[in-house]
């Protein structure tokens, strides 16, 4: 039994997943490059034009990818989070510091895409809609989160207080997703269901791979920065000293 | 296999080249910009790490070097 143990926290520990994620973070570039090429020559060069949009609508293979993003970055680091609150896992509240700025990114991102598709199909920049209201909440949540954590010096009473900020946030979510069902909004319905979708297959298919090169791109910067901020954060042990020991000078 | 007639064509994206070219910029340049600040601030700080490592080693060494003096 105890020993089980030992073994499960040696690999949830910093040291042992400090090297293996500097061995991953190049195949994700490569894969977030791979894609991002696909997506763009799809969605850019060969999707048809839209009936009723024209050649405005392109900016979808830009805007769903990033708020696609911009919730799942969001459930994956409550997802983290809670875990450190329950468990005190080291690697928990660092997982959930790396991805929180990437989120925020894309928040932005998509509230950006989102202003300059709303313009010329609606006429304005911004209405204070469910859909757009509530993803501007969620870009809140991350910059609350982030200057909550930074404000805190011990890390792990900042990882407490980010991860219950965090985890109250998560009901921010659904009502993301759902607000295009649940109120009478101006942003469209969502364009992909899983029965059946109202887009042609190379549309849908650009919008894909897009949404897929955010996806690695997202997991190999956040692997980037928990790297970094496990050098910071353990910089008094051995196995920072003798990882430091290893680069070159 | 490719939409488009000419490059201006693309360029123009009907009338809507300002809205999206204005997000597809955005978007590349905040992706771009993300890693390369992420690499940047991880050699400021290996460079911290290193100079804090050497700086405590040479505290050491010179407490140790003191002590020794004294003891004779």
């Amino acid at each position: 039994m105890s020993d089980r143990m030992i073994n499960w926290y040696k690999y949830a520990g910093p040291q042992a997943f400090y090297p293996l994620a500097g061995k991953m973070i190049p195949w994700f570039w490569v894969l977030a490059a791979i894609f991002g090429i696909a997506g763009l020559y799809v969605g850019f060069l060969v999707a048809p034009t839209d009936a009723q949009q024209g050649e405005g609508y392109r900016i979808i293979f830009l805007h769903v990818p990033a708020s696609w993003m911009s919730m799942f970055i969001y459930l994956v680091m409550a997802f983290w989070a809670g875990l450190g609150l329950a468990f005190n896992f080291r690697l928990s509240g660092m997982m959930a510091q790396a991805l929180a700025p990437t989120g925020a990114m894309f928040a932005f991102l998509s509230l950006w895409t989102g202003a300059l598709w709303g313009k010329p199909m609606w006429g304005t920049w911004w209405v204070w809609d469910a859909r757009l209201t509530s993803e501007l909440i969620l870009l809140f949540l991350y910059v609350g989160f982030i200057a909550l954590q930074s404000a805190i010096d011990d890390p792990r009473r900042a990882d407490k207080a980010g991860a219950i900020l965090a985890l109250v946030g998560v009901v921010n979510i659904p009502i993301i997703y759902f607000s295009v069902k649940w109120w009478n909004t101006l942003h469209q319905g969502s364009t992909v269901n899983l029965t059946k979708s109202s887009m042609a297959t190379t549309m849908l298919w650009g919008m894909l791979l897009c949404a897929l090169a955010c996806w690695m791109y997202a997991i190999a910067v956040a692997l980037m920065r928990v790297r970094r901020i496990m050098l910071e954060r353990e910089k008094d042990t051995l196995w920072v000293r003798e990882e430091l020991a290893k680069e070159a000078q | 296999m490719i939409y488009w007639n000419s490059l201006s064509d693309f360029l123009a994206m009907g009338t809507h080249g300002f809205y999206v070219w204005g997000s597809f910029i955005v978007m590349a340049a905040l992706m771009i910009l993300e890693p390369i600040l992420l690499i940047r601030s991880r050699k400021t700080l290996i460079a911290r790490l290193k100079r804090q490592y050497r700086a405590e080693k040479l505290d050491r060494s010179t407490v140790n070097k003191a002590s020794r003096e004294e003891s004779h």
